[in-house]
């Protein structure tokens, strides 16, 4: 089985956001990026399902430039084989998707994961461009994977619930928890990763089909009105005269 | 050219977040000067489907294939495919949640179109471009997003618009088939299991939510949450750490790794605040926090803040709200 992991850059969770001063780009001044926090579900389980089947491999894939690649490394780290780098600025994500569609059918991957959608663009939508480019099915947002030979059984959730899917390789799932445990790197892993092959393609495919044309900070809370304890049933007024919430 | 929406249903009822698509979609075909229909997915009624009319709705197409009661991620797609060409919609318009984001982004490719997700306003079409300000950075940020195809698909945040009701209004049901064949199914579910809701209210719909932390100390407390939770007829959620230790199921964990919600009101017990935390919840429109402690971060958040024992706090709410009705 060949496993395609997507791995996103993203800033770190506790990062301050802030743009340039035509709030036209992210500043990424002083900005530590890692691995999307829900990629990591995705390579984790690829690691671990790898490790159930012998003969297969995992290799991770991010659309971005050099900067990348330190995260790039900490995947290898964690226990991916190789990897590949499109070496491009990603623009929206279709381009991405283009991407990410034209590696999996030169490399005939089996099984495409990727998390359930990045921390910074929350666009939750590459996996379904993806799995539509390849003509392949998509399950999205997926809590389970576990694989029988090229037979696939996930778990995918639906507001309220969740259902049992079974889809054949080739098919795209985006991960979320509980998946598994996220695996951090150890000392061999990132020896190893020094010297695992990381591969740089160029970019493919059309123009993005959306831009930003602007970014914003939401507006600013008024601040907190403070209620005694004592007295907390006046909160509930406070909810229903003043908030009109409820 | 017209304006086309997709409307979830299950149970027979039109879901809230697709009321709100509904209203969604029929402003924006008033601003583009045509009339929106509404493609209904899931299992519905169809005087259910007639009362779309009152978001502004003229016609709803609706196919009584049995095996599209519950979502199947091609069959769906094809289904709302076929309905996008048949009305040459140039804009289609859908919620925001799990099935919204799996057809969606299919279509996009399928109808060569500009999609854009997580959306929380209307269009703006002035100076002959598309402009739709969606939420980015995890509700840390805002993005004016321009689609530059000549067809747009918008996914509508939940609760980011309130759902028009002109009473007595009423839509067109047109029975409609996608003539889908059976490998269109070969991604059915094998199995749908619903979780039980605390009161029956599905969070990702919660327009009130009672959210407990740590604080609560475990899993024997937590009829406190669900007793506010019960009298307000609020959803329940909870923290990250709550559902790792598997004191709440998964499907209430909110924040950065959980879910986004983004109700009228999110009540933080015992919660402190962590900058993952927020990011799922920063968007509600009012925010309440109870924590013992007065430095918690969460109250740099809030709207109203009670520093106080939410095991002393919470049954006080409950009596209160209780009283008001
Ligand atoms: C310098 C820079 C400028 C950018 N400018 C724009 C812009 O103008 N407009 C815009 O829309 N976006 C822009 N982006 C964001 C970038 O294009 C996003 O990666 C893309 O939009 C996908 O994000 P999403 O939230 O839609 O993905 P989602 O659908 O939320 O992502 C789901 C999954 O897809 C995979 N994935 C996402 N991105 C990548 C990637 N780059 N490489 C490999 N796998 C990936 C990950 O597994 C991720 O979990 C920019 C990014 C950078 C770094
Ligand atoms: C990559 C990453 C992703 C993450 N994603 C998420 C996420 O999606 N969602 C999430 O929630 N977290 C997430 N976290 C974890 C987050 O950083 C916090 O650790 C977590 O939110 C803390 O949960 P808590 O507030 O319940 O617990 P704590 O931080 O332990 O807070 C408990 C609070 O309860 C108060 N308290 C205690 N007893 C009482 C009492 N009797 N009465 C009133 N108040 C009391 C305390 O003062 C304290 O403020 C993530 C972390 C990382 C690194």
């Amino acid at each position: 089985m060949k496993f395609l992991v997507c791995i996103s850059n993203v800033p770190d969770t506790t990062t301050k956001i802030s743009f340039t001063p035509d709030n036209k780009e992210f500043n990424k001044a002083g900005v530590q990026f890692v691995i999307n926090p829900w990629d990591e579900y995705a390579l984790t389980r690829a690691i671990e399902l790898k490790e159930a089947n012998a003969g297969s491999t995992v290799t991770v894939l991010n659309v971005g430039e050099a900067d990348t690649e330190p995260n790039i490394r900490k995947a290898l780290a964690i226990g991916a084989d190789d990897a590949i780098r499109v070496n491009a600025a990603p623009q929206d994500a279709f381009f991405v998707a283009e991407q990410i569609a034209a590696v999996a059918k030169d490399g005939g991957y089996d099984v495409i994961l990727m998390g359930k959608e990045s921390i910074d663009y929350n666009g939750f939508q590459v996996h379904g461009m993806v799995g539509e480019l390849l003509g392949i099915p998509t399950v999205a947002p997926a809590m389970k994977l576990d694989m029988a030979g090229t037979t696939a059984t996930l778990e995918r959730e639906i507001e309220g619930g969740k259902e049992i899917v079974e889809v054949s390789a080739p098919f795209v799932a985006s991960c979320q928890q509980p998946m598994c445990e996220p695996r951090i790197p150890n000392m061999r892993g990132i020896m190893t990763a020094r010297t695992k092959p990381l591969k740089v393609v160029p970019a493919v495919g059309d123009a993005a089909r959306t831009q930003v044309a602007e970014f914003a900070l939401p507006p600013k809370k008024q601040g907190v009105k403070l209620i005694d304890a004592a007295n907390a049933g006046e909160l509930i007024k406070l909810l229903r005269n003043e908030a009109k919430v409820i | 050219m017209s304006v086309l929406v997709v409307v979830e249903c299950a149970e027979g009822e039109v879901k809230k977040s697709s009321l709100e698509v509904a209203t969604y979609g029929a402003q924006v075909a008033a601003m583009l000067g045509t009339t929106a229909t509404a493609i209904a997915v899931g299992e519905a009624t169809e005087a259910n489907l007639a009362k779309l009319g009152e978001q502004g709705i003229a016609k709803v197409l609706y196919d009584a294939e049995p095996r599209l009661k519950d979502f199947v991620n091609n069959a769906y797609t094809k289904l709302i495919a076929t309905a996008a060409e048949q009305e040459g919609a140039q804009v289609l318009v859908l919620a925001n949640s799990n099935i919204g984001a799996s057809v969606g982004s299919r279509l996009s490719v399928r109808l060569k179109a500009s999609l854009a997700t997580n959306v929380v306003e209307l269009p703006k079409t002035d100076g002959g471009q598309f402009v739709v300000k969606r939420g980015a950075f995890s509700g840390k940020a805002f993005s004016d997003v321009v689609l530059s195809g000549d067809r747009k698909i918008i996914a509508v945040k939940k609760n980011s618009l309130e759902a028009k009701h002109d009473a007595g209004k009423t839509a067109e049901v047109v029975a409609f088939a996608a003539q889908l064949a059976d490998a269109d199914f070969a991604d059915a579910p094998k199995q749908v299991v619903m979780q039980e809701q605390t009161g029956g209210v599905l969070l990702p719909e919660a327009e009130l939510v009672v959210s407990g932390g740590r604080g609560m100390k475990g899993p024997e407390n937590w009829h406190l949450i669900e007793e506010l939770a019960q009298a307000l007829h609020a959803g329940t959620a909870c923290s990250k750490p709550v559902s790792d230790v598997d004191w709440r199921p998964h499907h209430e964990h909110v924040g950065q790794t959980g879910i986004t919600i983004s109700p009228n009101l999110y009540i933080a017990c015992g919660i402190s605040g962590a900058i993952q935390h927020l990011a799922g919840v920063n968007s509600s429109k009012v925010i309440v926090v109870i924590n013992k402690d007065p430095e918690a971060p969460f109250f740099k958040a809030a709207d109203y803040g009670i520093v106080g024992d939410v095991f002393d706090v919470l049954p006080k709410l409950t009596a209160a709200v209780k009283e008001l009705n």
